[in-house]
């Protein structure tokens, strides 16, 4: 017993000596994007550019609190979050540094922070699943608020408690006002709209046929259907500048207390770079932000009919969940 | 006392505010309601648990019933599993398109809200009840029992007077550390979508980045805790549950359970189905569908830094114990008892608010320490501190004074007395505290996401991360190591007790 103590005592205190050792790393890196979607990145600019970076991966809403706690003090040199909203209230703590000019030119400047804050890394649209088994395409919807109408009672699929979908109801709430994103959501929630916990299981709802649409992102149908091409959904938008076709962003900025901003700005680089964007692409199946030439034609068509939304905004969820929770869906 | 520092950041955070925001956020109506719901599910959660526990403990201890080492291991088995999994693979195992319905070809209702977060959170928290009364029935004097036998008293009665009052601090240590879990949890609320504190906490970060309002809520939550640790104080004063005569306990009698095994069995076997195959099963449901072996890359080094701070966390919250829990049996003042009371706090504190006040705390007094393993270590035993206290306390009530005291009057001096006469008895106890925050912290969460050092990577921030993806097919393999480590871990304990007896 005494010696087993002993033991883990010393490979405490080894792993210890290990770990505070932090200025091996080039650069420090939060992640509030998951592993599997960072860490092949990370290793191929490892490789590319002889520079080590260290991640901490968390929630992206935990990581923005802690950076709020952590200050100008912060080993973070760079933070990757997986919305806009994070970024915005980052941005607005002052915690931030403003990108170089270079960087900022290369994306679209609505998927970039307000004084060149923070920059998008890639995208995801949120879209209307459909049954390709008992809807007809042609009969689809052309706005989200014609969700409401009769004709689909009870065979609508949605996820209030999804952060994209709150994200979407924010932006519904930033471009129409509270009465009728208030009017909108008891409108759905009347004509017998099932709740689903994320955005998955509205896919696996519709094939099942417990319903017949839904709201969902884009990039879950694709996964499925690499798994099983026969999967029985297919995604649709509604009519151009639609706000069901919202866009929102993954993005990243750099920490007001980092001494390495060149280096993060390198990275930054990296991710914007052509080879690295047409692997979230076609690896990951979230849209490539940076709008090269050859941009696939689903990709174009997606940016082209989505709204004009100032994603920054959406930082504060505050009267999303209160509408939320008054419709009772939270 | 490092149990303070959250409750001193969060009087900081919340006093940000002016005194009229503050009021507006103290008093507003929702409060009312997440008191409700958070108490509701409190007492609802403790009476589900105390009515698995309680029958299991009497069985495996009291009586002849077959394969007792395998019930008791199988009992105990939950605690490896993280709560989210099991609300995970509830969640998905009723409804249309439930693994209920593509498994075994029938549909049940799928849980959520109060129901689901009820069933969930009692089979896994469970085992800390069970855990609890077990070591109390190991340790009571059965020369009581006969004695009340051999006075005419009927069998119910024995149970009624002289059993249950005997169990009361074993019980109530149980209700403790369920009641305040359940305070704090948040993996099952989370996903079962119930609003208690903890999960409002939770909304109100990532709904506004809010610090205040979340402080706020916390330290309502903590006044609740403080409100059931002056309770369980009071239902606990001036007791006496060690020998007071001289020789030793003997062995306890067995009931004969003869036919009533089998409906025991069926009992043990729709526990075991719902807290341990559902989830198991869903896990390995989920590998079947991604037979990818390179995960497995890798998973051993993720494993031995999951272990690297979880043991000296568990070795430190066990040493940190014994003296808080000596103290306050031996010496009860109530200085002493408000310092063990005061480790329940931490216990209680959501940890995320609890890990925000460490990176608070330790930038401004001890930078040098933030994100290091050594920092996280701490923040996990101080969290988990309760959960060792328990045991260790329930082992010292029954570890009789006299001999300590015949040994101080040998001349032998007060540590070594201590250490000669009373630590022996409490081994079982500090063993079984240390093995629950253990396994605690093999399956944490917030607090490893912001204090662990940078590059750190543990089994659960990994199920949690591929999960969060709806890769479940690469979560799977962490899900599944956390679980098998930690039932082989409590294998040896559990062998270590029986090769003794």
């Amino acid at each position: 017993m005494k010696k087993a103590f002993v033991v883990l005592g010393i490979v405490a205190v080894g792993l210890f000596m290990i770990y505070n050792d932090r200025s091996s790393a080039d650069l420090i890196l939060y992640s509030g994007r998951s592993k599997a979607l960072v860490d092949p990145i990370i290793e191929r600019f490892e490789q590319e550019t002889g520079l080590r970076v260290e991640v901490k991966y968390g929630g992206t809403t935990q990581l923005a609190v802690a950076l709020m706690e952590e200050g100008s003090r912060t080993p973070a040199d760079i933070f990757w979050a997986q919305d806009a909203g994070a970024l915005g209230a980052i941005a607005e703590a002052g915690l931030f540094q403003p990108l170089s000019e270079g960087l900022i030119q290369m994306v679209p400047q609505r998927y970039t922070g307000a004084e060149s804050m923070w920059v998008a890394t890639s995208g995801r649209a949120r879209v209307l699943a459909f049954s390709t088994s008992r809807v007809d395409e042609a009969s689809l919807p052309s706005s989200v608020f014609e969700l409401t109408d009769a004709r689909w009672a009870n065979r609508i699929a949605w996820a209030p408690t999804n952060g994209s979908f709150q994200a979407f109801v924010s932006a519904m709430l930033h471009e129409y006002g509270a009465e009728i994103t208030r009017n909108w959501l008891t409108g759905i929630k009347n004509n017998g709209a099932k709740n689903y916990a994320n955005n998955n299981a509205i896919l696996q709802g519709i094939a099942s046929g417990e319903s017949d649409l839904g709201l969902t992102n884009h990039y879950y149908l694709i996964r499925s259907k690499t798994a099983d091409p026969s999967f029985p959904v297919e995604n649709a938008f509604f009519e151009s500048g639609d706000i069901g076709n919202m866009i929102n962003v993954s993005g990243i900025g750099v920490t007001k207390g980092s001494q390495r901003a060149a280096t993060a700005e390198l990275f930054i680089q990296f991710l914007l770079q052509e080879e690295t964007q047409k692997w979230f692409a076609t690896d990951i199946f979230e849209y490539a932000i940076t709008q090269t030439p050859d941009l696939d034609s689903a990709v174009r068509q997606a940016y082209e009919v989505s709204p004009t939304v100032d994603l920054g905004a959406l930082s504060n969820l505050q009267q999303t969940l209160t509408l939320l929770r008054e419709a009772g869906l939270l | 006392m490092g149990v303070l520092i959250p409750l001193f950041y969060l009087v900081l955070r919340a006093t940000e505010a002016d005194w009229s925001t503050s009021a507006e956020l103290i008093f507003r109506s929702r409060n009312l309601s997440l008191l409700q719901n958070t108490v509701l599910l409190t007492a609802a959660v403790l009476f589900v648990t105390t009515l698995i526990a309680a029958p299991l403990a009497w069985l495996t201890v009291r009586t002849d019933i077959s394969g007792k080492k395998i019930l008791t291991l199988l009992s105990v088995l939950p605690l490896a599993i993280p709560g989210y999994i099991l609300a995970y693979a509830l969640l998905g195992f009723g409804g249309a398109n439930g693994t209920a319905s593509l498994l075994l070809g029938f549909e049940i209702p799928r849980l959520s809200g109060f129901w689901g977060s009820l069933v969930a959170i009692s089979l896994y928290t469970y085992p800390y009840m069970y855990l609890n009364l077990r070591s109390g029935l190991l340790g009571l004097d059965p020369s009581l029992e006969e004695a009340a036998r051999s006075l005419g008293m009927p069998s119910a009665g024995v149970y009624r007077r002289i059993v249950l009052p005997q169990l009361r601090p074993a019980f109530l240590a149980g209700v403790l550390i369920i009641g305040l879990y359940v305070l704090g949890d948040f993996g099952a609320v989370s996903l079962m979508r119930f609003e208690t504190f903890s999960y409002a906490l939770f909304l109100q970060y990532s709904a506004s980045y809010d610090r205040i309002y979340a402080a706020w809520l916390a330290l309502m939550l903590l006044s609740i805790t403080a409100t059931i640790l002056f309770a369980e104080y009071r239902l606990l004063r001036g007791k006496l549950f060690h020998r007071t005569g001289t020789g030793t306990a003997r062995n306890i009698r067995l009931t004969k359970l003869g036919w009533k095994a089998y409906p025991a069995y069926a009992g043990m076997a729709i526990l075991m189905f719902s807290a341990i195959i559902v989830p198991v099963g869903t896990i390995l449901f989920w590998m079947s569908r991604s037979m990818d072996y390179s995960i497995w890359n890798g998973l051993t080094e993720v494993l031995a830094q999951s272990v690297s701070a979880s043991a000296p966390a568990a070795i430190l919250a066990a040493a940190l114990a014994v003296p808080l829990a000596y103290i306050s049996v031996r010496f009860p003042s109530p200085l002493s008892r408000g310092l063990e009371r005061i480790a329940y706090l931490g216990y209680a504190t959501p940890p995320l608010a609890l890990a925000l006040a460490f990176v608070f705390f330790s930038l401004n007094s001890v930078p040098f320490l933030y994100q290091t393993i050594t920092l996280l270590v701490v923040a996990y035993s101080l969290h988990f501190l309760a959960e060792a206290i328990g045991p260790v306390r329930s082992a010292l009530y029954q570890a009789p004074p006299r001999i300590e005291e015949a040994a101080r009057s040998l001349g032998y001096p007060p540590f070594k007395a201590f250490m000669q006469s009373t630590f022996p008895l409490l081994k079982n106890g500090i063993i079984a505290g240390a093995a629950l925050v253990f396994l605690s912290c093999m399956k944490e969460l917030p607090i490893t996401f912001l204090l662990s050092p940078v590059g750190f990577e543990t089994l659960a921030l990994n199920v949690w991360s591929y999960s969060n993806e709806a890769l479940f097919a690469e979560a799977a393999p962490f899900a599944l190591t956390i679980l098998v480590f930690s039932s082989v871990f409590m294998g040896i304990l559990f062998s270590r007790e029986w090769s003794r007896t």
